[in-house]
C-alpha cells in the first residue's frame, strides 16, 4: 500500500517524509539553543504536542461514533453533545456512589446507548429519509436535553475524579533539555491520567477500524454506508443495523462524557461545546469516515494547543481557520471520498 | 365545553389586564448558559431572596421579574436587554453579571433614557469610570476594588517577590489584575508575566506548561468552569506552585464544584467583596436567610458574592421605590435622585455611590479554608474599608494609567 501510494503520489511521498522526519527530530533531539530562539522551551513544543494528540483523542471519541450515524443513515445528530454531556453526569454518579473510576466507563456507555436506541426506535425510525426534518428535531431534542439535565443536576461544575493511580504526573524518556550545572538530561513530566485516555482511545479506534473491516457486522454497516437501498433491497434488516450504529455511537460519546468530565469538566454548555468540535472534526477529516474522523480529531487538538500556547489572542481562529482551509480545497474533507 | 374554556380565557384576560395595572416589571439579566451558568444562578438567588424579604412589593405595587439569560458574552447581553427593555416594557433592569456584558449596558441604556439599570455584580471599571450612563447604577465595587489591598497583603506578609499571572482575556480580570498591580508593584513586588487566555477555555494543559516557574507565586484570575478546570488540569500535571486567587476564583460558585479539585485552593489568600466566614451580624443574618430561603440541595452552603451583588441591587432599587412610594413619572427622576443618595446598609458592608453612580464600598482580604463539614469557605484576613473607584489614588493620575488592559498598567513601585 506505501508503495502503491509512493508511485502514485511521489512529490506527496516526499513531503510526508520530511515532515515526519523533522518531527521526530523536534521530539528525539536535543534542541539546539538557535531552536529554542525559534520555538521556545522544548518542554513548551513537547507538552503543547501531547496534549494536542491527547485533546485529539477525546475529540475523536466523540466525533467517531457522530461521523458513523451520519453515513450510515444521513442523521446530522445534533443532540450528541447532548449524549457527551448526559454520559459525564451519569459517570460521575456511577464513580461517585461506587467509588470506582472504571466502572463509570462501562456504565455510561451502556446507559446513553440504550438512550441511543430509545432515539432511533422512537424518533428517527419514524422519519427516515427525511434529513431535514430529522436534523430539526436532533436539534430540538438537545434543547430539551440541556434544560433537563440543568434542573437535574444544576449548574454546578461536575469533576469526576480519578483514582489516586493515575492521578499526578509519571516521567517519561522524553529529553526536554540538559541541566545546566550538572549535564544531567531533563526528562519530561506528563499528567498519567492524559496518557490513559491516549491509549484507550488508540484501542478503541483500532477495535472500530478492525470491527468495521474484519466482521459481518462492519461489513453489513460499510455496505450501507454505500448504499443503503441495495441492503436493504437484499434482505438485511437494515432497522436493526441502523439501531446498532445508533446505540454505538451513542455509547461512544457517552463514554467520551466520562473521559472529558475527568479531565476537564462537566457542566451546562459542554453539549454545545463538543457538539461544535465533533461538527469541525467530522468536516476537516471527512463526513461518514471513521480514519477521518480521526485524522480531523488530532488536527484539531493539536491546533487548539499550539494555538494556545504560541498565539493565544487567536487560539480560538485557528480551528475555524482550518475548517474554511479544508472546504476551500478539499470540500468533502481530507478523507472523504469525492 | 366551548363555553367553559371561552370563560377561563375571558377570566385570565380579564386577571392579567387587571394586575398590569398595578405591577411594576421589572427585568432580571444574568449569565444562565455558558461557562458562568452556575453564577447567573446564584446572583438570581440573592434577587429573589430580596423580593420576597421585600414581600415581592416596593412603593405599594407588586414586582413582577422577567428573567433573561445571557452567556456572558457582550451581544448576549444586549440582546436579552432588548427583549426586556423593548418586547416586555420592563421600567427597570437589573443585570448584568460578567465584566463585558456591563460595558455593553452602559452603552445600550443610554439609547434607553426612561429605564433604570442598576448593575447586576458586573465589575469591569470602564463601565463606570469611562463615559458614564446617566441612569447607569452600579451598588457593587469593580475588579480592582476587589484587588485593594491583596498586593500589599501578598508582598508584606506572604512574601512572595515576584509572580506571574494567569487570567481571562477580557475587561474584568482586567481591571482586576489592574488592583492588584497598584498595590503589588508599589509594595515592592514585581509581575515578571502576564498570560492571558481567552473566557471559556477548557484544556489548559499546555497553558500550565508554559507557566514560569522561577516566581514565588501565581495569581489566578479565572472563574467559573475555566476555574475548576485549570485546577483539576494543574493537579494532574503535578503543579505545586504557590497560589493567589482573584476574587471569582475562590467564590462560592467553585469552592462548591464537585470532585476534588477545588481542594487545590485550600490556603489560597485573595480578595473581594465578601469574606463567607465574617462574623459581622448584618452579614450573619444575611447568610442565615439566604440559607432559610432555599433547600440545600439547591443552593451553595453560603451566598457567592453573584448572590450578594444582585441582592444589593434589588434591595437598593425596593427601599427607593418604597421612599417614592412608586412614583416612576418624570423620567423617573425622584427614584434616581433616591438611588443616587442612598446609602445602603449592606450585609457587606456599608455602600454609597459617587459622582459616577459607582459603588464605594468595603473590600475583604481573605483565605480559604476547610469547614468541620468538609466544604470549603473564604475567612477573613483583613478589612479594607472605604474602597473608592480610584483606589484612594487622585482621579487625574488614575485616569492617566489607561484603561485597564493586557499591560496595562506597568508594574513600576511609584506611579
Amino acid at each position: 500500500m506505501v508503495r502503491r501510494f509512493a508511485r502514485a503520489h511521489p512529490w506527496w511521498s516526499i513531503w510526508i517524509a520530511v515532515a515526519t522526519l523533522v518531527l521526530l527530530y523536534l521530539i528525539f533531539a536535543i534542541w539546539p539553543p538557535w531552536l529554542i530562539a525559534l520555538l521556545g522551551k522544548k518542554k513548551l513544543f513537547l507538552n503543547s504536542l501531547f496534549n494536542g494528540i491527547t485533546l485529539g483523542s477525546l475529540y475523536f471519541l466523540i466525533a467517531s461514533g457522530f461521523t458513523l450515524i451520519f453515513g450510515l443513515m444521513r442523521n446530522v445528530n445534533l443532540a450528541h453533545g447532548s449524549l457527551y454531556m448526559l454520559g459525564g453526569y451519569i459517570g460521575y454518579l456511577v464513580g461517585d456512589l461506587t467509588g470506582y473510576w472504571l466502572l463509570a466507563f462501562p456504565a455510561a456507555f451502556v446507559a446513553v446507548g440504550l438512550f441511543g436506541i430509545l432515539l432511533q426506535y422512537f424518533v428517527f425510525r419514524r422519519m427516515e429519509g427525511e434529513d431535514i426534518r430529522q436534523t430539526l428535531v436532533t436539534l430540538g431534542i438537545s434543547i430539551v436535553l440541556a434544560d433537563i439535565m440543568l434542573w437535574m443536576f444544576g449548574g454546578d461544575f461536575y469533576n469526576i475524579s480519578p483514582p489516586s493511580w493515575l492521578s499526578g504526573p509519571m516521567d517519561t524518556f522524553f529529553v526536554t533539555g540538559v541541566k545546566r550545572s550538572s549535564g544531567e538530561l531533563i526528562y519530561l513530566k506528563y499528567p498519567l491520567v492524559r496518557i490513559a485516555i491516549l491509549i484507550a482511545s488508540i484501542v478503541i479506534g483500532v477495535g472500530m477500524w478492525l470491527a468495521l473491516n474484519r466482521t459481518r457486522i462492519g461489513m453489513l454497516i460499510r455496505a450501507g454506508v454505500d448504499d443503503r437501498d441495495i441492503l436493504s433491497a437484499s434482505g438485511i434488516r437494515i432497522q436493526l443495523v441502523f439501531v446498532a450504529v445508533f446505540a454505538f455511537g451513542a455509547g461512544l460519546a457517552g463514554m467520551a462524557g466520562v473521559v472529558g468530565g475527568t479531565f476537564q469538566s462537566i457542566a451546562p454548555g459542554e453539549d454545545i461545546r463538543f457538539l461544535l468540535a465533533s461538527l469541525v472534526v467530522v468536516i476537516v477529516g471527512g463526513m461518514g469516515s471513521i480514519p477521518g474522523a480521526a485524522l480531523g480529531a488530532v488536527i484539531i487538538g493539536i491546533a487548539e494547543q499550539f494555538g494556545s500556547v504560541y498565539f493565544p489572542t487567536y487560539a480560538v481562529v485557528v480551528t475555524f481557520l482550518i475548517m474554511v482551509l479544508v472546504l476551500a480545497f478539499r470540500p468533502r474533507g481530507l478523507l472523504g471520498r469525492n | 365545553m366551548k363555553t367553559r374554556t371561552l370563560l377561563a380565557v375571558l377570566a385570565a384576560t380579564f386577571l392579567t389586564a387587571t394586575a398590569h395595572a398595578q405591577t411594576l416589571k421589572v427585568g432580571a439579566l444574568a449569565t444562565l448558559e455558558g461557562t458562568y451558568t452556575a453564577l447567573g444562578e446564584d446572583g438570581m438567588r440573592g434577587l429573589r431572596l430580596a423580593l420576597s424579604q421585600a414581600n415581592n412589593m416596593a412603593g405599594g405595587r407588586e414586582i413582577e421579574i422577567i428573567v433573561a439569560g445571557t452567556d456572558a458574552s457582550p451581544d448576549s447581553a444586549v440582546r436579552a436587554a432588548r427583549k426586556v427593555v423593548e418586547q416586555d416594557g420592563v421600567e427597570l433592569l437589573i443585570g448584568p453579571l460578567s465584566g463585558s456584558e456591563g460595558i455593553a449596558l452602559r452603552d445600550y441604556s443610554k439609547t434607553q433614557p426612561h429605564v433604570t439599570f442598576i448593575n447586576g455584580i458586573s465589575g469591569a471599571q470602564e463601565t463606570t469610570f469611562v463615559d458614564p450612563s446617566e441612569n447607569f447604577f452600579r451598588f457593587n465595587m469593580d475588579g480592582a476594588q476587589w484587588s485593594a489591598g491583596l498586593g500589599e497583603y501578598i508582598y508584606n506578609v506572604k512574601g512572595y517577590e515576584t509572580i506571574a499571572t494567569i487570567a481571562e482575556d477580557y475587561s474584568f480580570t482586567y481591571t482586576q489584575v489592574l488592583g492588584l498591580a497598584l498595590g503589588y508593584c508599589a509594595a515592592g513586588g514585581e509581575i515578571t508575566e502576564r498570560i492571558w487566555v481567552p473566557l471559556g477555555t477548557k484544556d489548559f494543559a499546555s497553558i500550565i506548561a508554559a507557566l514560569p516557574d522561577d516566581v514565588d507565586a501565581l495569581y489566578l484570575g479565572l472563574g467559573g468552569g475555566d476555574a475548576v478546570n485549570f485546577l483539576n488540569q494543574y493537579q494532574q500535571a503535578g503543579g505545586d506552585a504557590q497560589l493567589v486567587g482573584g476574587t471569582i476564583m475562590v467564590d462560592g460558585t467553585v469552592l462548591s464544584s464537585k470532585g476534588d479539585a477545588k481542594n487545590a485552593l485550600i490556603g489560597v489568600p485573595s480578595s473581594g467583596p465578601q469574606a463567607d466566614t465574617w462574623d459581622d451580624p448584618n452579614w450573619q443574618a444575611f447568610v442565615k436567610a439566604y440559607q432559610d430561603e432555599f433547600p440545600p440541595d439547591q443552593r451553595f452552603p453560603s451566598p457567592s458574592l453573584m448572590a450578594t451583588g444582585y441582592y444589593n441591587a434589588t434591595t437598593a432599587a425596593v427601599s427607593c421605590l418604597n421612599e417614592v412610594g412608586g412614583d416612576l413619572s418624570d423620567g423617573q427622576a425622584a427614584f434616581r435622585s433616591c438611588l443616587s443618595n442612598l446609602v445602603l446598609d449592606a450585609p457587606n458592608g456599608e455602600i454609597k455611590l459617587d459622582g459616577n453612580r459607582q459603588a464605594i464600598g468595603t473590600n475583604f482580604i481573605s483565605e480559604v479554608v476547610e469547614l468541620e463539614d468538609g466544604t470549603l469557605a473564604t475567612q477573613l484576613v483583613k478589612i479594607v474599608p472605604n474602597v473608592n473607584q480610584t483606589l484612594g489614588i487622585d482621579p487625574e493620575t488614575f485616569a492617566g494609567f489607561g484603561v485597564p488592559g493586557r499591560d496595562v498598567p506597568e508594574c513600576k513601585s511609584s506611579y
